[in-house]
């Protein structure tokens, strides 16, 4: 029998380098480093946006400056020196392609490496794809099979030269310039991001797919997302990312916005996989990101989420349950390795009647990682009958990794009914030994019980991207022993 | 003059009372500058988000009572256990008042703090144990500047205590506004029994406000029980702050009973040094008006084979609002560590609320860890089911509460104990229940 250890397990999880790690030599139009006034207007410039943008914009840049950063989450890390980056790049041959041909060769290579080549992806069934690669948008696809139901699938950008009236109405208001210091910085100087609007009664008939990618040595990404169901639609959303190694930090602080109106439903997926640092911490990801979702009357978001990149994340995807009998749920993998450390979890805030809420977390740390679940579940005075389940579960894998958890209850309705728990362990003993019995070896029993514990999460997942997430889990936990 | 000044003042004339050659007058001054410049915690710091103490901090209190006041036994043998023998040390407007009490030094100390910090025979104790593990904020910082009196137990190898010992905090009300500020030591040395009761009581309206910190030490294969009851008047708040430390072995619970006062806040903090320790934290929690309680845990797991065993109930009526904060670390030495931690809530009303964060920090991969917290009401179908059966609405929400509380209840080693808290959740849910729990 293959004598497969946690330890080798381990071992190998310590070795394993970030299989997508490559870095696409691509031309880039890159603004000088440093944040002042004059590169705000210069992006916006850049753009070509109407004078309300540049002003919105500028707003975002002054709060910003009076804001300091966050310092109550559950990680450590060498503060990015804001100015030090350069706030704007994109690939240089800008022309919007009509025919696959057309795109830049080095390009397409870096899609075929990522197994989500343009043409591979057409003919996939279903999935339209806004490819981001530095921050603006180059490709679209299937975008004509949408726009004949009316569904505006397009770079953000592109909706504020397009869209202006629904922008202007919708954006910012689920999260404020105010609301962080991160969101700040990103009202000031995204580049670029996704633009969804589903008009009432459709329901979008294909998965949504926007694929992120830095590429650029030394430019943070700053990604704007507004995605807006009218009523009675439904819309499933899909986000994945993966980034080139890279030595020196790279900082991403992106919003999403997600607004449903009443019947409506959103469905957010995300999978990040963005570069984690090498085995001894060095390198890695700044993931800062503000997401959060407005429900009115009989609407639903759900969120999912796949987190195994990124040296620090800190990331809470929220739900405000405005409207009476609507729904928020959030479901999350996080896996931690080396020296990731991970502050993550939701907030589920509860003000209209008869909402409900679920929350079900998986932390799985390894290496010398931090992973912490950090929660809100607030019920106000009005939220009658509100209901909540909660679930947080750590699995640690060796005694130089932490598992943390922070859930903030606050109830202040007598009809309010909350559940919470939270469990830690390990891969038992017993378990491994059950599975020898019956001939199953190690290697493949911990995959088993690695999968089997983040299942939950996993089958949350759209069929296209739950194949994706179980690649990504391999890559950074379950080694080759998926 | 803010409360801060006034405090920072009052020091000046505290030290032309007290022998400055004591080894603990550098301690003293050491902790008016941590108050100095810590101050009061603001709902700023992360540990008091949900606990303002703004309103108690407004009255102009006199730090040193000016008059020694006596009251007769009658008039407060209602809050004594008074039906089992037991020693006694109380104090009446934080002075210590020796014809109520009833110490000893035969064979084991139980006496006052005064005592102890003044006569050469206990310096060695003091220089070991003092300001020890008491942690170095705010409010901690200034009971240990002015700390004088408080109680005081010494109990050598190897003895079990015949009795309990209750110490008993009344406050009269000579002054306008007074704050006490009690100062405890317990040393309990190895394969010793002890067992405490602890309560602070407000004989008027005026407001009071006791900051109160207490020190334990359980030695190996020790055992302590601990049991605070909390039924003061609306006007009288406490803010209790307790360390544990354990040794290997050792065996200490800490149960608090909070029916009363306007606001109370328990800081309890159990460290564990040493293999096999077990902790008990339990606490039932019952509020009406505009009562605030604030239950605030940390149980520090540092060695392997220890277990942790948290429980606390709350049920909250009116506009009262609970607190609590739960947290469990585990250090990655502490192997095979069991630590468990509920958290039952009931809201009663629309004014009523909780908040509630159990928190977990696991460094050590083979642990049992689990936390639990529910909000809730009274089941319905179990009230209908005693309502058909003739049990009226008032007396059926009472034993759905009393049954909601129960597992915390058993675990009361004192009878006599016991059946006084059960009275006092019966006066206090206003019925009358003839049955022993």
């Amino acid at each position: 029998m293959n004598k497969y250890t946690e330890d080798d397990l381990r071992e190998e999880l310590k070795t394993k380098e970030y299989e997508y790690g490559f870095y696409t030599d691509i031309e880039s139009d890159t603004l000088p480093i440093g944040l002042n006034e004059d590169i705000v207007r210069a992006i916006s410039a850049k753009k070509e946006e109407p004078e309300w943008m540049t002003q919105w914009r500028l707003e975002s840049f002054r709060v910003w400056q009076s804001m300091v950063e966050p310092e109550w989450a559950n990680i450590q890390y060498d503060k990015p020196d804001f100015q030090a980056i350069s706030y704007y790049s994109a690939p240089n041959k800008k022309p919007k392609y009509n025919s696959i041909d057309e795109v830049d060769p080095e390009l397409l290579d870096t899609f075929k490496k990522l197994g989500i080549s343009l043409d591979e992806q057409k003919k996939l069934a279903g999935v339209a794809m806004d490819v981001v690669v530095d921050s603006v948008s180059v490709a679209t696809t299937f975008k004509k099979t949408l726009s004949e139901k009316g569904i505006i699938f397009c770079s953000i950008s592109e909706a504020i030269k397009e869209h202006p009236d629904l922008v202007k109405k919708y954006m910012g208001t689920v999260v404020p310039k105010t609301d962080n210091f991160y969101a700040a910085l990103n009202s000031a100087v995204f580049s670029d991001g996704s633009f969804c609007y589903i008009p009432k009664g459709v329901k979008c008939p294909m998965e949504l797919s926007t694929y992120f990618r830095i590429n650029q040595a030394g430019t943070g990404q700053f990604e704007r997302t507004l995605v807006i169901a009218d009523e009675d639609s439904y819309v499933s959303y899909l986000e994945g990312c993966t980034a080139p190694s890279r030595d020196e930090n790279q900082l991403h602080a992106a919003v999403v916005e997600l607004i449903a109106l009443d019947n409506a439903e959103i469905k957010y997926s995300t999978v990040q996989n963005w570069y984690p640092g090498n085995a001894e911490g060095k390198g890695g990801v700044y993931n800062f990101v503000t997401k959060r979702g407005l429900c009115e009357k009989n609407a639903k978001i759900s969120w999912t989420q796949v987190e195994t990149g990124s040296a620090i994340t800190w990331k809470y995807p929220s739900c405000v349950l405005k409207g009476d009998n609507s729904v928020g749920e959030f479901y999350s993998i996080a896996v931690t390795n080396n020296f990731q450390q991970a502050d993550t979890g939701t907030k589920m805030i509860h003000l209209g009647k008869n909402t409900k809420s679920t929350i079900i977390s998986k932390g799985i740390s390894a290496g010398k990682s931090q992973n912490s679940y950090r929660g809100l579940v607030k019920i106000s005075p009005n939220a009658d009958n509100a209901r909540n389940f909660s679930q947080c579960d750590s699995l640690l894998m060796g005694n130089e990794c932490g598992a943390h958890t922070f859930p903030y209850i606050e109830a202040k309705n007598k009809s309010a009914k909350i559940e919470h728990e939270a469990t830690t362990s390990k891969i038992g003993e017993d378990q491994i030994f059950y599975c020898n019995q019956r001939g199953i070896d190690t290697e493949k029993a911990i995959a088993l019980i690695v999968n089997g514990f983040s299942k939950d999460v996993l089958n949350k997942l759209p069929m296209e991207f739950a194949v994706e997430a179980q690649k990504l889990l391999e890559i950074s936990l379950e080694g080759s022993v998926g | 003059m803010e409360l801060k000044e006034k405090l920072i003042a009052s020091f000046m004339a505290f030290e032309n009372t007290v022998d400055l050659n004591s080894p603990i007058h550098d301690i003293r001054s050491e902790a008016i500058k941590t108050f100095e410049n810590h101050g009061f915690p603001t709902k700023k710091d992360e540990a008091w988000k949900y606990t303002s103490l703004n309103s108690i901090l407004k009255h102009n209190y006199s730090v040193f009572p000016k008059h020694e006041n006596t009251i007769a036994f009658n008039d407060v043998k209602k809050y004594f256990i008074h039906d089992i023998d037991s020693y006694k040390i109380v104090f009446i407007d934080g002075k210590y008042s020796s014809y109520l009490s009833q110490t000893t030094h035969d064979g084991i100390d139980v006496c006052l703090m005064s005592a102890a910090l003044t006569k050469p025979k206990y310096r060695p104790i003091i220089e070991n144990y003092f300001n020890t593990i008491a942690s170095k904020d705010g409010l901690i910082a200034l009971n240990t500047a002015f700390s004088q009196e408080g109680a005081y137990i010494y109990i050598g190898k190897n003895k079990s205590v015949d009795k309990p010992v209750q110490i008993l905090h009344f406050s009269t009300g000579v002054e306008a506004a007074l704050l006490l500020q009690p100062r405890n030591l317990i040393i309990v040395d190895q394969n010793s029994h002890l067992q405490i009761i602890e309560r602070h009581q407000s004989l008027t309206d005026n407001p009071v406000l006791t900051n109160s910190v207490t020190e334990i030490f359980a030695d190996k294969r020790a055992i302590v029980d601990y049991y605070k009851i909390q039924n003061d008047n609306e006007n009288a708040s406490l803010i209790d702050n307790t360390f544990i430390d354990q040794k290997q072995e050792s065996v200490v619970s800490v149960h608090t009973f909070s029916f009363g006062g306007k606001l109370t806040r328990n800081n309890l903090n159990f460290y564990q040094y040493g293999e096999r320790i077990e902790s008990t934290l339990k606490g039932v929690t019952i509020l009406g008006n505009k009562q605030h309680v604030d239950h605030h845990t940390l149980v520090r797991h540092t060695e392997p084979n220890c277990e942790s065993h948290q429980d606390y109930k709350g049920i909250f009526g009116d506009a009262a609002t609970g607190v609590f904060n739960g947290k469990i670390i585990v250090n990655k030495e502490a192997q095979k560590t069991n630590a468990y931690q509920a958290n039952n809530n009931i809201l009663l009303s629309d004014k009523a609320s909780i908040n509630t964060k159990p928190q977990l920090e696991i460094f050590a991969d083979d642990v049992k860890c689990s936390h639990g917290c529910t909000i809730g009401q009274l089941d319905e179908s179990a009230m209908f089911y005693m309502r058909s059966r003739g049990i009226p609405e008032k007396e059926a929400k009472a034993l759905l509460m009393y049954a909601f509380s129960n597992n915390v209840l058993e675990s009361v080693k004192i009878p006599e104990l016991k059946q006084r808290i059960n009275k006092i959740i019966a006066t206090k849910l206003g019925v009358n229940i003839g049955f022993d729990l």
